[in-house]
């Protein structure tokens, strides 16, 4: 016991390497000309080019937005450069795949290849901003379903693309949308045909790279009438002093009956003790439960990041419809987050569930933020709201700020709220049963985002409970 | 003080602490054998749990000088998971609450690194299900506080007799209770001095610190010390803990 609590925060970061690829780097800066060139360099159709121009002009009429809860020097957003590639950008298969890049890739553990048939995953791998390679397309065709890059989809399925890009998320919603929306530059795409469960889980690996550059990549998610899928999001970028910025937009659409499962385990680098380097990560995540009886469910362990601003939601259009989120974060050093959920209820019978989890330790600030609104129309629905905080140490903070409207008088909305605080009499109480301190916040820990880890899939829970450790877990062994 | 057994179990010798330049402990004195029952008692703020935390090793309550030998150990260099593996154990005066961390997987856990610490094979959780199930039985408690979080929500009742379930699946050899009984209906306390009873035998050591009598109806201490400004200032059998529930402490204070 003569070791601290705070000696157990303290874990270097695992993906800090860079990878010796030549990059195609623009130059630093956005104006119109940017907008035209990435559309150019992706051969893209005329009404993708004039979707991000409309982007990029109404992104110059807004400002940052400044009401979240966390602190941070002006972007200066013309000093990023808004589109990296691996050279040359586009590979056929695994074997053109420049070797670099598969050590990377494993490196980072993400099973791609002969791994990926092992670990039974199609995996959509996102390098800087363009998507390297997508296993398991053929098996996934032999059902219909379609899981490729973005840029693919936007070559091979242009009337889906053009269907419901910015249909959840329109352009406009906010800064960073109208951004990304007029430069990203790829992402993943997937449809899941009528009637069809998707035969194994789809994954995506998003890193970024280079030092100079943001990324800023969509995800698309259709899953027609009956259909079913579980999609797997993982995420790191290498250790820079410098930020970077992460500014993506996901849409999901459930149609009637059908169920999506989005979970995503985030570990962009979180930038060193003293709050030097670290991603910058303003994402914007919504799906669509259009159909009767449509589910999307939300799950996230987010560990990394300077800055986490992300707010998964779920507009609950259908009857019957339901909207889930699970949420760990956990912020350590100087890391903030502020993220949580919308659930918006607007078909009858409506049901929504918020489970968020904040961790904080070291010097670093945790918010909760969310927003339950059941609408004029939405009779009979019902929305179950937890949010607890954890706190370690005594220099961090951890907020909430539910939200809540009910304009229908059927509505239910039950909202619950704890914080506790590993404390030096608990560890002590361990201590005196023969149970070390690292093994007693591993337990505290693990008992207290176990509501959350049950919704992960398995190999995904596992890799999460890994990574808490490792980010709690210190020198002392 | 000891007048039994040559070897001692525990051993404290001119034990001295401090908290903010004040004395907590006083050169305190005490042996313990085994197979004895030591009782503790002595008016509020004379000692008593301070005694109790330094012996588990509390970070908070740091030894300026004297000696605790626990089986030929020096038990002042070992941290308190150290001494607890060992087989020193403390009932807490208030336990601790955690939550999100199940009593049964909490009590495996302690279980297993005792064990693992002695090179013994740990039980899984099958194995250590019918361990625990002979110890539940011999204590009268319900197996439904298995499955709840370590103390949390549990009644002061509870916490308590949790602490004796702790006690008999660690199986100590010197065990220290501070003030076990305290804030026990009459019922709640035949209940915990019983399972403390029953875990008394010829090869370990129980130090009850209490401001009752009450609970020495039920368990016959082998001596009862009075402890006062950090130091024992008298040592008797029973019948001492009968004369101070008559007469109160301030007899022997003032001489």
């Amino acid at each position: 016991m003569n070791t601290s609590i705070e000696d157990f925060v303290n874990q270097p970061y695992k993906h800090g390497f860079t990878t010796a690829v030549e990059a195609d780097v623009f130059a630093k800066g956005i104006n119109e000309d940017v907008v035209r060139l990435i559309s150019k360099k992706k051969q893209e159709p005329e009404w993708l080019l004039d979707f991000r121009l409309k982007a990029f002009r109404h992104w110059k009429t807004l400002e940052e937005p400044t009401w979240s809860n966390v602190t941070y020097p002006k972007i200066d957003f013309q000093d990023i450069a808004y589109f990296s590639a691996p050279k040359p950008p586009k590979k056929k298969s695994m074997d053109e795949v420049d070797p670099e890049l598969i050590r990377t890739f494993e490196k980072l553990g993400v099973p791609v290849s002969e791994r990926a048939a092992l670990a039974g995953v199609a995996v959509d791998v996102v390098f800087d901003s363009v998507s390297v390679t997508t296993t398991f397309k053929e098996k996934l065709a032999k059902v219909g379903v379609i899981f490729c890059s973005f840029s693919e989809a936007v070559k091979d399925h242009p009337e889906l693309v053009k269907k419901y890009l910015g249909s959840v998320v329109p352009y406009s919603d906010n800064f960073y949308t109208a951004l990304n929306s007029a430069v990203f530059s790829d992402g993943s795409f997937c449809y899941i045909p009528k009637g069809v469960t998707c035969p194994m889980d789809l994954s995506t690996y998003f890193r970024i790279n280079t030092q100079e550059s943001g990324q800023f990549e969509r995800t698309l998610i259709i899953a027609e009438e009956g259909s079913k899928v579980s999609y797997l999001e993982g995420c790191t970028a290498p250790q820079f002093d410098t930020n970077q910025l992460h500014a993506a937009v996901v849409e999901l659409i459930a149609m009637d009956n059908a169920d999506i499962k989005y979970s995503t385990v985030q570990n962009w680098y979180a930038g060193d003790k003293e709050g030097k380097g670290g991603i910058y990560n303003f994402v914007t995540k919504r799906g669509l439960c259009k159909g009767y009886k449509s589910k999307i469910s939300w799950t996230q362990v987010e560990t990394g990041s300077a800055i986490t601003w992300k707010y998964p939601s779920c507009m609950l259009v259908g009857d019957s419809s339901v909207g889930e989120f699970y949420s760990v974060a956990l912020t350590n050093h100087k890391q903030q987050a502020d993220t949580g959920s919308k659930m918006l209820h607007l078909g009858k019978n409506t049901k929504s569930k918020i489970i968020s989890k904040g961790i904080s330790a070291g010097f670093s600030r945790n918010s909760y933020r969310g927003l339950v609104k059941i609408g004029r129309n939405a009779t009979g629905s019902r929305n179950f709201s937890q949010c607890d905080s954890m706190l370690i140490g005594k220099e961090n903070s951890a907020s909430t700020f539910p939200y809540i409207q009910v304009d229908n008088e059927t509505g239910v909305v039950e909202h619950e709220a704890s914080t506790s605080k590993i404390g030096e009499d608990q560890l002590f109480y361990f201590a005196s049963r023969g149970i070390d301190t690292e093994e007693a916040v591993s337990m505290i820990i693990n008992g207290f985002v176990s509501d959350v880890f049950v919704h992960l899939p398995m190999e995904f829970a596992v890799e999460a409970a890994n990574l808490l450790g490792l980010k709690l877990e210190g020198t002392v062994g | 003080m000891s007048a039994r057994g040559i070897l001692s179990l525990i051993e404290i010798k001119g034990l001295n602490a401090k908290i903010d330049d004040k004395a907590i402990l006083n050169d305190f004195e005490l042996r313990v054998a085994p197979g004895e029952i030591h009782a503790i008692m002595g008016p509020n703020g004379s000692g008593k749990s301070t005694l109790a935390k330094v012996i588990a090793g509390h970070p908070a309550y740091p030894v300026s000088s004297g000696i605790i030998n626990f089986q030929g150990v020096d038990l002042l260099s070992k941290s308190p998971e150290e001494r607890a593996r060992a087989g020193i154990f403390m009932g807490f005066q208030y336990p601790v609450e955690i939550p999100g961390v199940t009593n049964s997987s909490f009590l495996r856990l302690a279980l297993n690194t005792a064990r693992s610490s002695k090179g013994e094979e740990e039980l899984d959780p099958i194995e250590f299900e019918d361990y625990l199930q002979d110890k539940l039985k011999m204590l009268d408690i319900d197996p439904d506080f298995l499955a709840r979080s370590v103390n949390e929500g549990f009644s002061g009742g509870e916490k308590k007799r949790n602490e004796i379930l702790q006690m008999a699946v660690l199986n100590p050899r010197l065990s220290i209770l501070d003030e076990t009984d305290s804030g026990l209906d009459i019922d709640a306390l035949r209940l915990v001095a019983g399972g403390i009873k029953k875990l008394s035998n010829k090869d370990n050591g129980i130090i009850l610190i209490t401001h009752y009598q009450r609970l020495l109806n039920y368990i016959k201490p082998d001596f009862v010390h009075v402890m006062y400004k950090g130091s024992i200032i008298k040592t008797g059998g029973v019948d001492l803990a009968l004369e101070l529930e008559d007469r109160g402490y301030d007899w022997i204070v003032s001489d």
